[in-house]
């Protein structure tokens, strides 16, 4: 067990940091978001009247390997905050920037896929499934895209020594996001990809 | 309530290897036709897991604050329900509408 460092901390009279509960409460209504997304497309599964439909496009493997992308990514995001949380900011830096790297290679993967089904014939106005596919997952890339954004910007702090062991709490939100990202995407690979 | 500390380096290196691991059955169970019978319990079990893992030991809810946990439970199970509820009000519909 590492000490978990405090610093900067604005408690509530739970006794809890009150920036941390925030973005636990954040992330809940985002659990509604992305409930409501998948009720969508699973009340419209199979309810397309002209293709092109899941089988004919989806792409297993290339997204297992999006899949495995994203899992090392939440690895390298946990490593980022324990190495701030010890004050090694070397790694701490290192990891952060791995982070986002991993999180840019999804966005890239997303955008081939993305352009492969364009050019198959499967748009957002489509079908059924073209809609509430693009919708759904260019939800969670659109949230991808902004941890990237806020990963770099973490990154860039730290190579101008303003980020710490005292603002680990940051960091730690951060994560939280990132690591709520990556389970979303654990739901979607499973409902949208494996179960067609 | 308090903050507590976090899991080691070893531990998350090992829920990574778990996920990994159970990823890969996953795409496995996919292609083997022998499962296809129990292909849909079977995934959402293996999805399930790897969620828990993630929330748990990368998210740190196993050694937070239980409010924390109560914070995210709370939607995430409000967010169950509508996706179970509306299954059942569509495909009930659509029974009672084919009559089947």
């Amino acid at each position: 067990m590492t000490p978990h460092p405090v610093a900067h901390a604005h408690r509530t009279s739970m006794g809890l940091d009150s920036r941390k509960m925030a973005f636990w409460a954040f992330i809940g209504s985002e659990c509604l978001l992305f409930g409501s997304l998948i009720s969508t497309y699973l009340v419209y599964k199979g309810r397309s009247l002209v293709g092109p439909y899941p089988h004919e496009v989806l792409n297993i493997p290339f997204t297992s390997f999006s899949t495995f992308d994203l899992l090392m990514s939440s690895l390298a995001m946990v490593l980022a905050l324990a190495a701030v949380q010890r004050g090694d900011m070397k790694q701490g830096k290192l990891w952060l920037l791995v982070t986002a790297l991993l999180g840019m290679v999804f966005l890239g993967g997303q955008f081939w896929e993305f352009s492969h089904f364009v050019r198959e014939g499967l748009g957002l106005t489509t079908n059924l499934f073209g809609s509430t596919f693009y919708v759904l997952t260019g939800t969670h890339g659109a949230h991808v895209t902004v941890g990237v954004i806020w990963l770099l910007t973490l990154w860039v702090q730290a190579l101008r020594g303003k980020l710490g062991q005292r603002q680990a709490l940051t960091v730690e939100i951060t994560g939280l996001y990132w690591h709520f990202v990556d389970v979303v995407w654990i739901v979607i690979f499973t409902v949208v990809y494996l179960i067609q | 309530m308090s903050e507590q500390a976090h899991a080691t380096t070893g531990t998350y290196l090992r829920v990574a290897a778990i996920l990994v691991m159970v990823t890969l059955i996953e795409v496995g169970v996919f292609y083997v036709p022998a499962f296809h019978t129990v292909l849909v319990p079977v995934l959402l079990v293996l999805s399930a897991f790897k969620f828990t893992l993630v929330v748990m030991f990368y998210m740190h809810l196993k050694f937070d604050s239980r409010f924390f946990a109560f914070l995210f439970g709370g939607p995430l199970l409000l967010a169950l329900a509508v996706v179970v509820s509306l299954l059942f009000i569509f495909y009930g519909a659509l029974r009672l509408r084919t009559g089947g």
